[in-house]
């Protein structure tokens, strides 16, 4: 082809049509699915969660090799508690059947969203992928994900081996989808499309922002920057532990990693004593000076140091560092607009303010969430349940972690809060929900609503299936080939009816069932055509 | 029209037709009870000139397939204008050979020349006569009641209907055999003196019966035999309508020569192509100029047609198709259930779909009441037993839902206008 032609070829439509094509396969793939019952669901979630956790180190490494964010071993862990991980721990619930309260005269039967349109982080991309894949299968949704492009390909390839472990498992074609070219305009397009049933974002706050301004309905989360006040009572060397621990995990990439410590005075000193012991390294006055310039130099947050490790960034910085030094903690003066080591830092370069007293340290916590991070996360090391009380009350986050390092605390793992890698800031923070998002939140329930007079009898619902009769279920495997009745030859070929549409019966079984009658039929008519 | 009310201004419009473009068509059309006159169109969906919306199953043949003015074809087509026009057929040109290498990649094998046509009958010519230079034999064998089209060679390939009218029959030359009847095509080809058999992979004017299993590819075999090409028309068949590219990949088989038209040009720009085999080409090696054309593969039409092929090539289609042609079968099954005795079965591969209706004529009430409906599905000319049922490749779930409950609607009334008098049963459910 000429490159005159390919141009003329090229149009603008391109992008958007492919994506209409991908929307109305998944409006096809969400339609069957949302009337596929709990064990047809299990299954395949399973399936995809078990394909997803074999690849979880190759796809850490490959990841890292990509984007050059973050620790291959820490990603292999998050790949697989998004994996293995949250299938455990979310198939204890149904979000598939119906739900018969006779006490209240009510039947919930569940409704999936339809379509979760997913932007995934280039931090965080396989497991994010996994995460949002398995809780839309978990609802019955169907997922088109829009990597981010610097993550693009290990993003595609995580998708594309749940694809297949899933299609295999039975699940409807097209259940999983992935744009291979994401750009702005295209995620602004289909975010805007009427058949997106929920928006599920993660990414910069401009990304949110489109998100919730599409007209559909989304669940966005803003950044964090999450302070972790050290109490007077705290246990000095369990706090440093946990802080560097947190900080130096997967390089600090995740939004809930602590962003400056407030120390109370009179165990400051000890509190850097104890974070030097657990792998910090104090950086002198001047360092501090070239941190600031390195991280904040050219205004916004510098992404050649995001993801990478204390080590590399000392190297950047020209700060001799110890080998084995994990994070690097930057003492400052004040939080605020005007000391930019208090804005949220992706990457192990910790701020370190002292504070008089702990209200003190909750005042700066206050004003440290003010400058970004609204409804995220924070943390407290305290054995003064008052104190502990007043922060939460006090701080503009949603999740405050409590003697425990943030970064995975705040996100599940560690804590008994929902582990999630899709954080919801509420209303502080511009979102419409404030919890650990899970899979509670891809799925309404049709509620059915008794007349509350006794005189009004409940009916007898235990035993029903909400999704019995009606016609067989289109999964998109095969197009139909059948000769009719009125057609010569056709009698001795009877076309098998299609199953009605009932959860005892599994697809494929149907299916290798019409493929034997089809095969008897046409070992029949060989003869029937040449008598 | 008992039941619609007509507009003074449609009336007018309908008496001018008459007056000045068809008058037999015309009437004929009122007299079946479709007053149609197409004004505004876009993807599955027109919209009569007195503003009446219907659902577009008629396709015109398959040849809105991806539906009415796709944006990507209006866009390509306004891109393409900017700089190219029809072209001169005499030149080596751009357009017509990308859409040719893009065609010889799609068809693969040794599937290596296009030849260009405005339309599908003239693409049928050309075919002809490339099996008839290729062989040096005359004779061509069709199927009985085939419909290839209305030019010289096409019309007399196909039924009587339309060419002995015109006196256009060319007995000597053109053998017809019955569809799905392997002896007498054996006897038809045996001679040795057949330039080529041509075939409709699923013959549409008739009601779209279905090759029997195993048939076309015994056929396949015996023109292998008997030294004759195997012309396949794809001009309904292909373009994914059958869930694959081609409708012939379905029956596992390769034609010599492949000819498309309709759907190619997404319904924006004539263009028909004929798909030639490297080595029964031979004329545009040893003439070149031997046949041409000066709309025949105009550029734009090349331009509209490798987009259309493009979009068709993308990989949710495949899938698209066999949802969309699943939920037909397993909804139309539904219906069959509730009318028995009149809606009697389906002929389908994929979205290639005949209703049948047990009842002389059937098909004709159904479409009748189907387009008080809002659906518009034209019965087979050949067997109006048949309805021809053809969905679009793009059909969105919400419309194949919207069309299986019309049609519902629609067979109902028919079923109590055919079998109201008791005669023949009664409703089963």
């Amino acid at each position: 082809m000429t490159a005159i032609v390919e141009e003329i070829l090229a149009g603008e439509k391109r992008a958007t049509g492919t994506a209409d094509l991908m929307l109305q396969m998944a409006e096809w793939a969400a339609a069957a699915f949302a009337r596929f019952d709990r064990a047809r669901v299990e299954k395949i979630a399973r399936a995809a969660a078990d394909a997803a956790y074999a690849h979880a180190g190759e796809l850490a490494e490959a990841a890292v090799k990509e984007t050059g964010f973050g620790v291959a071993a820490h990603k292999k862990i998050k790949n697989e508690l998004t994996s293995r991980g949250l299938f455990d721990l979310y198939s204890k619930d149904d979000y598939c059947s119906a739900r018969i309260k006779a006490e209240l005269k009510m039947v919930e039967l569940p409704r999936p969203a339809g379509i979760v349109f997913a932007l995934t982080p280039s931090t965080n991309p396989v497991c994010s992928v996994y995460y949002k894949v398995l809780m839309a299968l978990m609802t019955r949704n169907a997922i088109i994900l829009s990597p981010h492009p610097m993550a693009k390909n290990c993003s595609i390839r995580a998708a594309k081996l749940m694809v297949e472990a899933a299609e295999k498992a039975g699940a409807p074609i097209g259940i999983i989808q992935i744009i291979e070219q994401p750009n702005l305009p295209l995620i602004e397009y289909v975010m805007k499309s009427p058949r997106v049933g929920v928006i599920l974002a993660t990414g910069g706050t401009p990304m949110v922002r489109a998100a919730y301004s599409s007209g559909n309905p989304a669940i966005g989360v803003g950044p964090g920057n999450a302070p972790a006040l050290v109490d007077d009572n705290a246990n000095l060397n369990e706090a440093a532990k946990r802080i560097v621990t947190s900080k130096s995990f997967d390089n600090s990439i995740l939004c809930t990693n602590e962003s400056v410590v407030l120390a109370v005075e009179s165990i400051a000193d000890r509190l850097l004593q104890a974070l030097k012991s657990a792998g910090a390294y104090v950086a002198k006055p001047e360092e501090v000076s070239a941190l600031r310039e390195l991280l904040f130099g050219m205004g916004t947050f510098n992404i050649a140091v995001l993801g990478k490790s204390a080590v590399e960034i000392a190297g950047m910085a020209n700060i001799r560092v110890p080998s084995n030094t994990q994070i690097i903690l930057t003492e400052i003066d004040r939080v605020g607009i005007d000391e930019p080591l208090s804005k949220e830092k992706l990457c192990p370069v910790l701020g370190f303010l002292r504070v008089p007293h702990a209200d003190a340290g909750i005042t700066q916590a206050r004003a440290l969430i003010r400058l970004s991070g609204a409804g995220h996360s924070a943390a407290i090391h305290s054995k003064n349940a008052a104190t502990i009380l007043k922060y939460g009350a006090a701080v503009k986050a949603l999740r405050v972690a409590v003697n425990a390092p943030c970064s995975l605390g705040a996100a599940g793992y560690g804590t008994h809060l929902a582990p999630a890698f899709t954080i919801g800031t509420g209303f502080f923070g511009s979102s419409s929900i404030g919890e650990n998002v899970g899979p509670q939140h891809l799925v309404n329930w049709t509620r059915i609503a008794y007349n509350d007079d006794p005189k009004e009898a409940f009916g007898e619902f235990g035993g029903l299936d909400a999704n019995t009769g009606g016609p067989a279920l289109a999964l998109g495997l095969e197009a139909p080939i059948t000769l009719g009745r009125l057609q010569e030859g056709a009698d001795a070929a009877q076309d098998p009816l299609p199953q009605p549409q009932s959860n005892v019966g599994n697809a494929s079984e149907i299916n290798i069932m019409r493929e034997e009658i089809r095969r008897m039929v046409l070992e029949e008519l060989r003869g029937a055509l040449r008598s | 029209m008992a039941d619609l009310q007509q507009s003074p201004e449609k009336r007018e419009f309908i008496a001018k037709s008459k007056e000045f473009w068809n008058p037999g068509k015309t009437q004929a059309w009122q007299d079946m009870g479709v007053d149609l006159v197409i004004d505004r169109r876009e993807g599955y969906l027109l919209w009569d000139m007195d503003g009446r919306r219907l659902i577009d199953l008629h396709l015109n043949g398959g040849t809105y397939n991806i539906g009415h003015r796709h944006p990507e074809l209006i866009e390509v087509l306004n891109r393409g204008m900017q700089r190219f026009d029809m072209g001169n057929h005499h030149f080596p040109n751009m357009g017509r050979t990308a859409l040719a290498e893009r065609l010889a990649r799609i068809c693969g094998g040794d599937m290596h020349y296009t030849m260009y046509a405005s339309g599908g009958a003239e693409a049928i010519d050309i075919a002809l006569k490339t099996a008839r230079h290729a062989t040096q034999r005359r004779k061509i064998v069709s199927i009985v009641n085939a419909y290839h089209g209305h030019t010289g060679l096409a019309v007399a390939a196909g039924a009587d209907r339309f060419k002995k009218i015109f006196l256009s029959d060319q007995p000597e030359d053109f053998v017809h055999v019955p569809f799905n009847d392997l002896n007498t095509m054996e006897d038809a080809l045996k001679g040795k003196d057949v330039a080529c058999l041509i075939m409709e992979t699923i013959p549409a004017t008739y009601g779209f019966p279905m090759p029997l299993p195993g048939y076309l590819a015994e056929v396949k075999k015996l023109c292998e035999r008997y030294g004759a090409l195997y012309v396949a028309d794809e001009v309904q068949t292909g373009l994914m309508r059958c869930g694959e590219m081609w409708g012939y990949q379905r029956y596992g088989i390769q034609p010599d020569i492949m000819v498309t038209g309709k759907g190619i040009s997404g319904g924006m720009y004539p263009i028909a192509c004929v798909v030639v085999r490297e080595p029964y080409a031979g004329w545009l090696k040893q003439d070149g100029f031997a046949h041409m054309s000066t709309m025949g593969g105009a550029e734009l039409g090349c331009l509209v047609a490798m987009k259309t092929l493009e979009i068709l090539e993308r990989p949710m289609m495949k899938p698209m198709v066999n949802y969309i042609s699943e939920t037909f079968r397993n909804g139309l099954h539904e219906i069959m259930r509730l009318y028995p005795s009149f809606f009697v079965g389906i002929r389908q591969c994929g979205l290639v779909m005949g209703l049948e209706f047990d009842f002389p004529e059937g098909a004709k009430p159904v479409m009748k009441h189907l387009y008080e409906n809002g659906v518009w599905a034209i019965f087979s000319t050949l067997d109006p037993r048949v309805l021809q049922f053809k969905p679009g490749v793009l059909m969105t779930a919400d419309l194949c839902a919207e069309v299986l409950e019309r049609v519902e609607r629609a067979v109902g009334l028919a079923y109590a206008e055919c079998m109201g008098s008791g005669k023949r049963g009664y409703r089963a459910a």
